[in-house]
């Protein structure tokens, strides 16, 4: 797998701009004030990391799947791809959705770590929409590199254009459809942008084996300028 | 219309979710001519072993459900007593079996689908050989006499209970508390025999706390002035205050504060009529004084004795991995599903867990759930909603 970032500045330079982002923008402002105030509800392609995760993962391997809600993908992966599934769940009332739909889970803080898991015991770790909620984030990351072969980490990023004209015309915290939450009641207290990842990439002998972006409510691999255009991120990631 | 009348007509042996009219079978399991090696030294023979059973075995035999009872509890999980006259347990008469919430014709643990499976354990007072029962040595009641017996050696005596009924494998095996340790050791011992494991409640070893309580309920029955070294069968007095003592103390280790808060908290037996006595003042008093009575009634001071022996004896690690609880679990094959409860103090959520993040070394299906309960350790018994959405779920799948 190449390197899809390995032509990019060093991680403390500035982001690519192009004049395409800058047209977004401005188009950008007037309707984001206008819609405002339903942009949180549209669920539509909330789940769109799960058809790149499925692709991802071996058929017949196990995967760790670190804060996994209701358990949906894992009991997709356990069907279609027919995995070795463990969640981690933090949450009684989802614990339950996952014991529900057969999805085996242990019900625990990420924040306590996975001490419990020996090294390399999984194929794939997945961070599905957790890392920006965890108190320890490097940490985790860490752990998931120490007992998965590779990793899979999604997560909003937060130099979306959208996110950041939010930001600007507003002065407020950003409420946007991916961050539908106004700041005292979301969940989200280590939000990050796509460039942060790649810096802790870089600085921890970490390499990026493959990259998504949902760019316009649609999935496609990740590219060098990104870095605004991407709503959402989801990287394969792996010890160098 | 009685109380006893109202509350039959809920859940009462015509219902359509009840097991209905039960009637228990006992079994030689061992014969006087060939008795068992003990774990902890010496044999015993014969042993006779009470079960109850419900719904209908396949022709396949693959959808037996067995269950463990707790440390007082009996074989009659579910259902109506249809015997009480003859075995005298007419405590019976008011109230179905322990969990008859859970088990029945479309509950959680569904009737109509598994054949269910419940003897008493050995030791115990309701049907099983136990110090009630008659040496065959004396001709008089074992007393102390009876050896001393392990959750190692209930579960042996319980897989030659399947074996009698030609059943090879279960489909699960559940318990709560002590009952959890059962179903635990099963899973260790036959692991080919068991496919799902149900641990409720319980974690692989008592804690340092749980023993001492332990050890002060057998100091009040131990020295009940009508103990008389065990042998008070057929006297006019047993050790019923130190049994009753025994009771009262477990019975607030199966609480928990908030729980006892909640339901008496400082409240006055009679309201306004305080007396400077030591009397029954205190409506959490009368709560525990009448559990102390009603125990007396229906169990045996020797059975407490021996079953909290054996609870204070159980180590998973010990007994399986050379004290490493990974090791042990290794040898599991089942699948698993362990529940704690939040605010149980017996067997504390920390314990349960690590249980189960031991079984996930073995390579098969784990889950924990750790269930928020103001009821303590009671609320495996009292959080049917909840404890039955995992069981069905963990059953069907």
């Amino acid at each position: 797998m190449t390197q899809p970032h390995a032509e990019q500045e060093s991680p403390t330079g500035r982001p690519h701009v192009s004049a395409e982002v800058f047209e977004k923008c401005a188009a950008a402002i007037a309707t984001l004030i206008r819609e405002r105030a339903q942009q949180a509800k549209d669920k539509r392609s909330l789940r769109w990391q799960e058809e790149i995760i499925s692709r991802e993962i071996p058929v017949g391997g196990s995967v760790l799947d670190l804060g996994c809600g209701d358990g949906f993908l894992l009991e997709r992966l356990i069907r279609e791809r027919n995995v070795r599934g463990q969640g981690v769940e933090i949450d009684a009332e989802q614990v339950f959705s996952c014991v529900d739909r057969g999805v085996p889970v242990i019900q625990a803080d990420l924040g306590s770590g996975l001490a419990w898991c020996p090294d390399k015991a999984f194929d794939v770790v997945v961070l599905e929409e957790t890392l920006q909620t965890l108190q320890n984030p490097r940490e985790v990351l860490e752990e998931m590199l120490r007992v998965g072969k590779r990793g899979i980490v999604s997560f909003p990023n937060f130099a979306h254009y959208r996110v950041v004209v939010d930001l600007a015309a507003r002065s407020r915290m950003p409420v946007t459809e991916r961050l539908p939450y106004y700041w005292y009641e979301s969940a989200n207290i280590h939000l990050l942008t796509l460039r942060d990842l790649l810096d802790w990439a870089s600085s921890s002998g970490v390499a990026i084996v493959s990259g998504y972006a949902l760019v316009d409510g649609a999935p496609r691999e990740l590219r060098a300028d990104d870095d605004l255009l991407a709503e959402e991120v989801l990287v394969v990631v792996e010890r160098k | 219309m009685s109380p006893e009348d109202k509350e039959r007509r809920g859940s009462g042996p015509e219902a359509s979710d009840s097991v209905g009219w039960t009637n228990a079978r006992t079994i030689r399991l061992v014969a006087a001519d060939a008795p068992v090696e003990l774990e902890l030294g010496g044999t015993l023979g014969p042993i006779d072993v009470e079960y109850e059973t419900y719904g209908t075995l396949s022709p396949r035999k693959d959808n037996v459900v067995f269950i463990a009872h707790a440390l007082t509890g009996d074989a009659h999980v579910a259902g109506w007593d249809k015997d009480t006259e003859k075995n005298g347990r007419t405590w019976r008469d008011r109230k179905p079996g322990w969990w008859d919430a859970v088990v029945g014709p479309g509950k959680a643990i569904d009737t109509s689908r598994y054949f269910v499976i419940c003897p008493n354990v050995l030791g115990s007072c309701y049907g099983t050989t136990g110090p009630a029962s008659i040496d065959p040595l004396t001709g008089k009641p074992y007393g102390l006499h009876f050896p001393m017996v392990t959750v190692g050696d209930w579960v042996k005596l319980h897989a030659r209970l399947l074996d009698a009924l030609g059943i090879a494998r279960i489909r699960a095996i559940i318990g709560g508390s002590i009952g959890g340790q059962q179903a635990l050791e099963m899973a260790l011992a036959f692991p080919e025999r068991v496919e799902r494991v149900v641990v409720l409640a319980a974690a692989p070893r008592l804690s340092a706390q749980g023993v001492a309580f332990n050890a002060v309920a057998r100091y009040c029955i131990l020295n009940d002035p009508n103990f008389s070294g065990g042998d008070y069968y057929g006297r006019d007095k047993g050790p019923d205050a130190g049994l009753a003592a025994a009771r009262m103390l477990a019975h607030i280790t199966y609480l928990s504060d908030e729980g006892m808060h909640e339901k008496f908290g400082r409240r006055l037996q009679r309201d306004g009529d305080q007396k400077a006595g030591f009397g029954i003042e205190f409506a959490v008093e009368s709560y525990l004084d009448y559990q102390g009575r009603a125990f007396v009634e229906r169990f045996d001071a020797n059975s407490y004795l021996y079953i909290t022996r054996a609870m204070d004896y159980y180590d998973a690690a010990a007994a399986w991995g050379v004290g490493s609880l990974v090791e042990a679990c290794r040898r599991v094959k089942a699948s698993a599903l362990v529940v704690s409860f939040d605010s149980d103090w017996l067997y504390p959520p920390a314990d349960c867990r690590d249980l189960a993040l031991a079984l996930t070394r073995t390579g098969t299906r784990v889950t924990y759930a750790e269930v928020p309960s103001r009821f303590g350790h009671d609320s495996f018994l009292v959080e049917t909603q909840k404890v039955g959405r995992l069981l069905r779920s963990f059953l069907a799948h």
